[in-house]
């Protein structure tokens, strides 16, 4: 049963991880941007474009990981093994 | 961890056809879109009003994101394009009405539309340069052609990978927080969420809509 705990811890922890690095991203491009529309208010909307498709690029890594700790924790597949490993 | 209760799959279950639950929601979708298409361009005035003004409003602002992203040759591709963002928004707004169920929060109603994008790149690629396409994968140098075109390979590659992962995690990931602070607070709690959904949605139909096109415009300009 230890292995469904770290299972848990992994899940959390990865997920932890994952967010920081992109909130770190996602926080240096907004700051880029805000600084550009703040010199130069005419392109916003160009600069919007494209700080929005590089923060959904950023934004894919913490999805990935959030991927990985759903199948971690709803359809991990080691799961039928380690049933019948303590069963046994 | 998905809705306690959704009806056109009570309804489903009533009728014995297996059929799951984003297959349904995907024909409900479908319909709602038909329905509306169909009355917006039933009686169509040189002075709209109503649905009609409506859509035209909404076909317009998509027509010029288009143009705007892709120049005009893009116009050929307004169809599709437009299409993947009305089905998309439409299939991630239903996600706040309880009873529904998002056909995008599930992985493979994502992968069909990612196919979609991937496949039509390379058609219109081959379609526009012929057998010259090859050069994208190239890259500047012939020299170094071989190692270019292993890595142009796996990009390429990751794309569809990227594009159904990043909807399907953004949309089932809204719905499991949803479910989870329905389950911890069901008052007032979630309403914040629900609101953080409504920008979500319209977020990744913006993306999704908007990469398609980027995708798409990078198969059609020349190579360097």
């Amino acid at each position: 049963m230890e292995f469904f705990a770290w299972c848990m811890i992994a899940a959390g922890l990865g997920m932890g991880i994952g967010s920081f690095g992109t909130g770190i991203g996602q926080g240096m491009a907004i700051k880029s941007a805000v600084e550009g529309v703040a010199r130069n208010p005419g392109v916003s909307g160009k600069i919007l474009t494209t700080m929005m498709i590089g923060l959904a690029m950023i934004e894919s890594l913490a999805i990935y990981v959030f991927v990985v700790a759903m199948i971690i924790l709803f359809a991990n597949p080691f799961t039928e093994q380690v049933m019948s490993l303590v069963t046994k | 961890m998905t809705h306690p209760f959704l009806f056109l799959q009570w309804l489903e279950q009533q009728l014995h056809t297996h059929v799951g639950e984003h297959v349904t929601y995907t024909w409900f979708v479908m319909l709602v879109l038909i329905i509306v298409a169909f009355l917006a361009s039933r009686a169509v005035k040189m002075i709209p009003g109503g649905l009609q003004n409506f859509m035209e409003v909404v076909v317009t602002g998509i027509e010029n994101l288009v143009e705007e992203t892709m120049g005009p040759k893009g116009k050929a591709y307004f169809p599709l394009l437009a299409t993947f963002a009305l089905f998309i928004l439409v299939s991630n707004l239903i996600a706040l009405i309880p009873g529904f169920y998002p056909p995008t929060a599930n992985l493979n109603t994502n992968v069909a539309l990612a196919l979609t994008v991937f496949v039509m790149t390379h058609i219109v690629g081959v379609k526009e340069h012929g057998f010259h396409y090859f050069k994208h994968f190239m890259g500047p140098i012939l020299a170094l052609a071989p190692l270019i075109f292993i890595i142009e390979i796996i990009g390429h590659l990751a794309r569809p990978l990227s594009l159904s992962l990043r909807l399907f995690g953004n949309m089932y990931g809204h719905e499991i927080v949803l479910m989870i602070f329905l389950a911890l607070v069901p008052f007032l709690l979630p309403v914040p969420m629900i609101l953080m959904g409504v920008l979500v949605a319209f977020i990744q139909t913006f993306v999704f809509t908007l990469l398609a096109m980027i995708y798409i415009a990078g198969a059609l300009e020349e190579a360097h």
